[in-house]
Formats: structure tokens, sequence, C-alpha cells
């Protein structure tokens, strides 16, 4: 058996090997398994006809089925990241492999960076297809005036959100199947104050003051900004916009920071718990 | 409760190392510490050098693991992907990735199955495949944590030798291995550390451990029929001698325990003067079991559920 010497590589490359090897996956995954092409389209979208519908029949702005639209292909990113990305740890240890990964020369960001990509991959899939089946079945039309603004929003919400993933991957990892209640919590509550089926700036016309607390407050949550910056881009000169596009985007950069940050060091905090309870690779919590 | 107890081993470069113990014994809590997985709550373990609790990195660059029973990987991805994916957290590149995932296949007689999804894979062909992933970053030190478990013969048997000749290729190379079976750490490990409720209760080679109750040899002789026996009491180096009639095939049994071996001349020269002959002669060697047994006071499978 000759094992062939090969240069070894810097840290960074080793880490981006290893967050595309994470990722290979997910992405082989999609074309994999081609039962997504019903789940994935067609589900997601009978959940999105419904308020279709009602706007369709209170005579709603036609913006506001684009905007349910819009919701309801960013909805695949918030699953994504309660139900996959943030359980995930939870099921490597189940199936074997955390200890795998736990054991290999890597940043462990770098196992979560790979499951946030891959993640991210199928989770597009699933977008594109809800915005483009939208399009064809409910007639909506998008403009796009200022594409750099919409990039820097997407990609800003993307790495906030899937920093926040990533952080409560970590929980996962020790809680086990007790973490199944945040998931639960956040689900149905973040629908609502993020806004994916209407405008969050509804809130400060419904309720005034407190209405805008509410919306400041669930900002918190990456996809609520990142939702309301992207209607404002595909449907510029509309007055249903949050807070202005460009401070928007600050937010989210800023949360992109945070959310990277803490989920490094919650990472760090949970494993280095894990080790000295004895529960990092203590399978059926 | 103390899952390892005032634990004191150390494991030459090299050296093919075995851990025997019941389940419960501390033996996987032992290999998770070595792994970086778990920090003991007291006292020291170095790996290679470097301090589990302080220096996980350059530990992590230098072994692996191979469990028993594994069923890491993703279903839907094909054996050759899988361990791909695997190599990549050790940034081996996929070219030279690919070329040890077909050389270690074919060393395990697993080429067949490269590319088919782990899913479809049976107990023993899936065991290959993690000992191919566990052995293909080409490990200074790699932990096998019973690799055989549930594995039937010739799987087995092909295991073994595949860790001979991994261990024979590289003189540097080191493993640390658990088993239940003990013929396995009997003919494969340089030496053995008999484990159990988290303490070390011996630790040498198997031809050492052998030794400590090898003054218990026993010498079993079946004879024609005899009246009187006590002459073969005083024989020296008898330390203990028992005999039982057998009426119906018309024979006697002896059964002596030696405390030296050089008494079994005088006893088979004994068997003549006594007017009889001998039918067998038995002379039963301890093995590894019969360490363990000794040591631990009950077999390994006494406990398991």
């Amino acid at each position: 058996m000759k094992f062939e010497e090969f240069p070894k590589p810097s840290w960074l490359v080793m880490n981006i090997r290893a967050v595309f090897g994470r990722a290979y996956p997910r992405i082989i995954g999609v074309n994999r398994e081609l039962s997504w092409v019903f789940f994935e389209t067609v589900l997601p979208l009978l959940g999105v006809a419904g308020y279709v519908y009602v706007y369709k029949a209170l005579e709603a702005p036609a913006q506001y089925i684009g905007y349910v639209i819009i919701g309801g292909a960013m909805t695949a990113y918030w699953m994504n990241v309660l139900w996959s990305m943030a359980a995930q740890m939870y099921w490597e240890k189940e199936m074997g492999n955390l200890e795998l990964y736990l054991i290999a020369p890597i940043s462990r960001m770098s196992v979560l960076g790979g499951m946030a990509l891959g993640g991210m991959f199928s989770s597009s899939v699933r977008a594109l297809s809800t915005i483009f089946v939208g399009m064809v079945v409910f007639g909506i039309s998008l403009s796009l005036p200022d594409p750099l603004m919409f990039t820097g929003i997407f990609i800003f919400t993307m790495i906030a959100l899937y920093g926040m993933g990533m952080m409560f991957a970590s929980l996962y990892m020790l809680w086990g199947r007790e973490a199944w209640h945040m998931s639960s919590l956040f689900t149905e509550p973040i629908y609502l104050v993020s806004g994916f089926y209407f405008p969050v700036k509804g809130f400060v016309s419904m309720l005034g003051n407190p209405g805008f607390w509410i919306a400041a407050g669930a900002s918190i949550i990456p996809i609520t900004l990142g939702l309301d910056g992207m209607r404002q881009c595909l449907y510029p000169g509309n007055r249903d916009g949050f807070l202005p596009l460009w401070l928007e985007l600050a937010i989210l950069v800023a949360l992109s920071v945070l959310f990277l940050f803490l989920a490094k060091y919650s990472l760090a905090y949970m494993e280095n718990l894990g080790k000295r309870e004895g529960r990092l690779t203590m399978r059926w919590q | 409760m103390k899952a390892l107890n005032d634990v004191n081993l150390t494991i030459n470069e090299g050296e093919l190392f075995g851990l025997l113990g019941p389940n419960g014994a501390g033996k996987t809590t032992l290999i998770k510490i070595l792994c970086t997985l778990l920090l003991p709550t007291s006292g020291e373990a170095k790996v290679l050098g470097y301090d589990v609790q302080k220096e996980t990195n350059s530990i992590r660059q230098k072994i692996n693991m191979v469990s028993g029973g594994e069923t890491s990987g993703y279903g839907l991805l094909t054996v050759r992907e899988n361990i791909w994916l695997f190599s990549q957290l050790y940034g081996i590149p996929t070219k030279e990735a690919n070329r040890r995932i077909e050389m270690l296949m074919k060393e395990l007689k697993l080429e067949h199955k490269m590319n088919s999804k782990v899913r479809t894979l049976s107990t023993g062909l899936r065991q290959k495949a993690n000992m191919v992933r566990g052995f293909m970053t080409d490990p200074d030190l790699i932990f096998l944590d019973e690799p055989t478990l549930g594995l039937d013969v010739n799987a087995s048997r092909l295991i073994r030798d595949f860790i001979k000749k991994w261990m024979s290729e590289k003189p540097t190379r080191t493993m640390l291995l658990t088993t239940h079976y003990m013929v396995e750490a009997d003919e494969l490990c340089d030496r053995v550390a008999i484990i159990n409720d988290g303490r070390v209760l011996a630790c040498d080679t198997p031809q050492n451990l052998k030794r400590l109750i090898h003054q218990d040899a026993v010498l079993k002789l079946e004879i024609k029929q005899v009246a009187e026996v006590s002459a073969f009491r005083n024989i020296p180096g008898v330390r203990n001698f028992t005999h039982d009639q057998n009426i119906a095939t018309g024979t006697t049994m002896l059964k002596f325990i030696l405390d030296d071996e050089a008494a079994v001349a005088d006893i088979v020269a004994a068997v003549p003067k006594s007017g009889s002959r001998i039918v067998s002669v038995e002379k039963t060697e301890p093995t590894l079991e019969d360490v363990f047994v000794t040591l631990v006071g009950r077999g390994l499978t006494n406990h398991e559920v």
C-alpha cells in the first residue's frame, strides 16, 4: 500500500476543501432524489396560494401578490435554517458522523459552513422554483432596477440567516431533541412578525408606535429586513418599505458579523461543555 | 461514577496495543479522551507527545478512528463519494484521495462496491468502507474500537490481515485496538491491557500475560483403570491432583495442576510404574481468556445484555 505524500495545504485551503466536502451531500442530494420537484415546488405554492387568493379577493394592489410569492420563496431558507441547518448537528450525532467531524483537524465552522452552503443551494432550488411557478401561475412581474443593492441585501441576508442557523446548531449539538421546541417556537411566530406574507411595515400602519417596535424587534431575525429589502428592490417606488434600503443593508451586515461571531463562540463553548460532561457524542438524547 | 480510575498507560511508537475489557469497562471512554472527544476530569493524557486538552489540533492532524458498527456517512452518496467527503476534512487533494480510495478498496476487496450507495451495503461491507475511511488519511496513530464487531469469519479475517499488513509496512505506525475477541487480541497485539471498572488490571505482551497464570498449567491424563493413585500426588512440581474413575470405559482421569512443567515427564513415567498405561494426554495451555477470567473474575460475555 503506497501513500503518496502531498504538499500540506494551508489552513485556509484545508478548510475550504472541508466546506465543499460537507456541502457535497446536500448539493448532490438535489439531483439524486427527484421527488423534490414535487415537494419543493407544488407544496410550498399551495401555502402561498391561500394568501394570494385572499389578497385577490380584497383587490389588494398587484405588488402584494409578488410580496407573498417572495415571502413563500424565502420560507424555503427559513425552514432550512430552522429544521435542517440548526438540527443538522443533532442528526450528524445520531448518524455517527459528528465524532468524525470533531476529530478532523479543521475548524468546526467549516463543517457548519459546508452545511450552510449545501442548505443554501438546495433551498435556492426551492425558492427559485416557487418564484418561477408563481410567475407562471399568478402572473407576477418583477423589476430589478438596482441589482447591486438586491444582491447585497440577498447575500447578507443569507450570511446572517445561516450564521444564526450555525448558532442554533451548536445548541442542538448538546440539547438534542429538546431543541426541537425551539424550532417549533420560532416557526409560526416568525412567519407573522417577520412579514412573510405581508410587508412588515403593516405593523406600523395597523398599530402605530407599538407596531414599529414589533417590526424592529423582529428585525433581529435577518429574514425580516432581508424580505423587506428584497421587496423594496423588486417593487421600487412603493411606500411599503420598513426602513431605508441602505439602513437595512447596514443592519444586515452587522447581523452577519454578529451571528457568525456568536456561532463561533457558542460552538466552541458547547463543544467544550460537551467534552467536559461527556455528552458531545452521546446519542439518543 | 468514575469511568476511568488511576489509568496509567504508555503506548510506544510502532506498537499495536490492545485494550481488553467487558462492556462498560472504560475502553471507549479512554479512546474518546485520546481522540480529543472527551476531557479527563483529572490527570493528563498525551497523544504523540501532544496534550489532549491543549494541543487538540496537533493531535487531530495525525490520528483517525474507526468504530465497530459505525453507521457514519450519507446513504444517498456512493461509497467513493462518502470516503472522498471525509478525505476533504484532512485536506487530501481529490486526485490523491481517489487513488487512495481505490487502493484501499482493492486491499479490502470492496472495489466492486465503489459506486454503490452506502445505504445498500451489508454490515460487513459497510465496516470495510469505514476502514477505508479511517486508513486513507495514513494516520500516525489509529484507534480501532472493536473493528470486527458483528462481522462474519471471512470479513473479520480480512480485516485482521489488513491490520497486520498496515502495521508491518511502516514501523512508525501505531494502533490502539479494543476488542471483545480474545483470539483477535492474542493474534494481533504486541501488548494488551486488561481493563475493568475503569482500572487497568494488567498490561503486558499476550505471552507474558499468559505466563501470569502459567503456574496453573493443567495436565489431564487418561489412563487404564488403577486401584492405587496416591503415588502421583507426591511427584515434585504437582501442586494439586484429582482423579476420577470411569467404570464404563475402564479408565481413570488424572488431573494435575502444576507448579512446574518439568513435572510432566515424571508423571508420564509414573504411569507404567503404577501398572497402568496411558490412553490420552492433554496439556492445557492458558489462553488470554483464562488470564482475563483470572484477573476480572468473569468472562467477557457474562454481563452482556
